[in-house]
């Protein structure tokens, strides 16, 4: 396959985000499942605060942009009015996990008929590093400099796990940008996100475990190692609901 | 057309959908839980959209999406909810959505009462969010008077890309009073700006954002500074009665506005020369309501409110400008204004004026 078919449509030129960074990547891959489903044309991305805030200035779709952490109360509005769109919402762990986690559990609770796409690097990238509610237990960040300690900071917050309690969602999935298999898996997961939304099927939720080189203060390479060894262990890849498939 | 008798938060409610509301989001709270009560089994009559936010900030954020895609939308809240809308609220101007809010006060401050109060002039006038952004705010003093602007308020936000501001007390919003309907409006095109009108012919993308870049953001805070200029001079609104040879006027809105109607009326009987200027838009401020009276002949004015301390009194002192004395009679915390005490006050501020 060559490389000018690899590069989705909707994917602006040039790379916004940090050298190393995989948030280019989970850009690269839904525009390529996009592309592959025939939708960037009737396609509206609603994106949250954050890293994830640069899909304004990467991806060339109909865009909302919206507070931090009500992406998902902002896609109700907007899907239960257009309910012929296809829509994908994009957030990051401190904006659906933390500040935003009341809109993602009670969207995710009414089945609304859109994709979260979750992106967790375990800090909060666009403000410069701070503990994430998802950062892991030890580890350093501008606001745990010792390292988080669960007495005092509490475990890391475990989206899937917690999303499947609930009875509406018809899709909830983890997955990883580490390495090119679970990158190719990524893509498998969101594709079949998307194609779910499009059966008509309720609240798909695609996590997509991720890197931050800037503020883990390691180049690109040592990230995805320390992904491999410590990251993917704290949050086990799998597929946590899957109602074709009697998960 | 025949009038029927309707509680003043169900009116509005119909009304907004007659005036072409497809969306509603919000969240229970006293006094203005008809609102949504009415609208969760109205809307998907006429195709429309209820959703019951999870929280004050969902239901504003859930208006925000609706917006975005060009269908007329409205949220409903009391001021304590609206402290929490506040958020939402910054964001619809900021990303120049058009939206209606209605608000329907009680008494505060914190958790307050439950009854009737006007203590948010501040807020719905002065402190709707960050960013120093303004609302036209409109006060309605009947249940017909509700009606007729809430009817309206979508085009008004349409108009401007901004969104209207709806508020009166829990009394007006809880009492039954005779009124006339309009008829369902036809709905708009959906406008160009708005997310997600996909055709077949190519178009180029639509974005809805407030993060336009910092010198785009300065250009656009200057178009907003004119466009509240322009409010001042066009959009301000007002009642006067019986004000042309009055000695005192009277400056109050919503149900304090009603109370002052039957002070006037009984104290003209014993001929005192009483009148009432009444803002329907607290914002743009009828600035030119106070600034045209002839102060040779008015010899006081007179704020009466539901909010303790009263909350206009800045704003008259500044068209005023030490040219007559600013009285004041209030009450606050979900006590009213009663028409014979008032009468009474105002009797007793005008003696004392005279002594």
């Amino acid at each position: 396959m060559s490389r000018e078919i690899l590069r989705p449509t909707c994917l602006k030129p040039g790379n916004k985000y940090c050298p190393g960074c995989m948030h280019s990547m989970s850009a690269k891959l839904i525009g390529q499942c996009l592309d592959e489903l025939g939708i960037t044309d009737k396609t509206i991305a609603v994106v949250a605060v954050g890293c994830s805030t640069m899909n304004l200035r990467q991806l060339d779709l109909d865009m909302v942009s919206c507070a931090h952490g009500r992406a998902p109360a902002v896609a109700t509005g907007l899907k239960r009015t257009q309910p012929d769109t296809f829509m994908f919402v994009y957030q990051g762990d401190g904006d659906l996990a933390s500040i935003g986690l009341a809109e993602i559990m009670c969207a995710a609770n009414r089945g609304e008929h859109f994709t979260v796409i979750f992106a967790n690097n375990s800090t909060y990238g666009m403000t410069g590093g701070q503990m994430a509610p998802t950062t892991l237990i030890g580890q350093k960040s501008t606001t745990s400099p010792r390292g988080r300690n669960a007495a005092v900071d509490g475990y890391p917050t475990h989206m899937c796990e917690i999303l499947n309690t609930l009875q509406a969602p018809s899709y909830i999935v983890r997955c990883a940008l580490n390495n090119p298999a679970n990158i190719r898996k990524a893509k498998e997961c969101i594709k079949k996100a998307f194609e779910y939304q499009l059966d008509g099927k309720a609240f798909s939720f695609v996590e997509l475990l991720t890197n931050c080189p800037t503020n883990w203060g390691m180049a690109p390479l040592d990230t995805l190692k320390f992904m491999e060894e410590n990251t993917i262990p704290a949050f086990p890849l799998g597929v946590f609901r899957d109602v074709e498939e009697g998960v | 057309m025949a009038k029927v008798l309707m509680k003043g938060n169900e009116a509005v409610a119909e009304a907004a959908v007659r005036g072409g509301c497809r969306f509603f989001a919000g969240y229970p709270i006293t006094p203005q839980s008809e609102i949504p009560e009415y609208l969760s089994g109205r809307l998907p009559e006429v195709g429309g959209v209820f959703v019951q936010g999870e929280s004050e900030v969902a239901s504003i954020n859930m208006v925000y999406g609706a917006a975005s895609s060009g269908v007329r939308a409205m949220t409903g809240s009391s001021g304590l909810g609206i402290s929490l809308k506040a958020e939402g609220m910054s964001y619809l101007a900021g990303s120049h959505l058009p939206a209606v809010i209605v608000s329907v006060t009680r008494g505060g401050p914190g958790l307050g009462s439950i009854q009737p109060a006007q203590q948010d002039y501040l807020q719905v006038t002065k402190a709707l969010g960050h960013g120093g952004f303004k609302y036209i705010v409109e006060a309605p003093h009947t249940v017909q008077e509700a009606v007729d602007l809430v009817y309206d308020a979508f085009e008004l936000a349409e108009r401007d890309r901004n969104p209207v501001f709806v508020v009166y007390d829990g009394c007006l919003g809880s009492v039954m009073e005779e009124v006339e309907l309009p008829p369902m409006k036809e709905l708009p095109e959906r406008p160009d700006w708005a997310v997600g009108n996909f055709t077949d012919a190519p178009r180029a993308r639509r974005m809805v954002s407030s993060i336009p870049g910092e010198v785009m953001l300065e250009k656009q805070n200057i178009a907003s500074e004119k466009m509240y200029q322009r409010w001042a001079e066009e959009d301000a609104r007002w009642e006067e009665f019986v004000v042309d040879d009055a000695e005192y006027v009277c400056f109050a809105y919503g149900m304090s506005a009603r109370v002052c109607k039957y002070a006037i009326n009984e104290l003209r009987k014993e001929g005192i020369k009483l009148g009432l200027i009444r803002p329907i838009t607290l914002y743009p401020f009828p600035k030119k309501a106070l600034d045209n009276l002839d102060y040779n002949r008015v010899k006081a004015i007179i704020d009466v409110e539901m909010a303790i301390p009263c909350q206009m009194e800045d704003d008259i002192a500044l068209q005023v400008m030490g040219r007559a004395p600013i009285l004041k009679y209030a009450h606050s915390g979900g006590v009213t204004l009663k028409n014979e005490e008032t009468t009474a006050a105002i009797r007793a501020l005008i003696g004392g004026l005279n002594k």
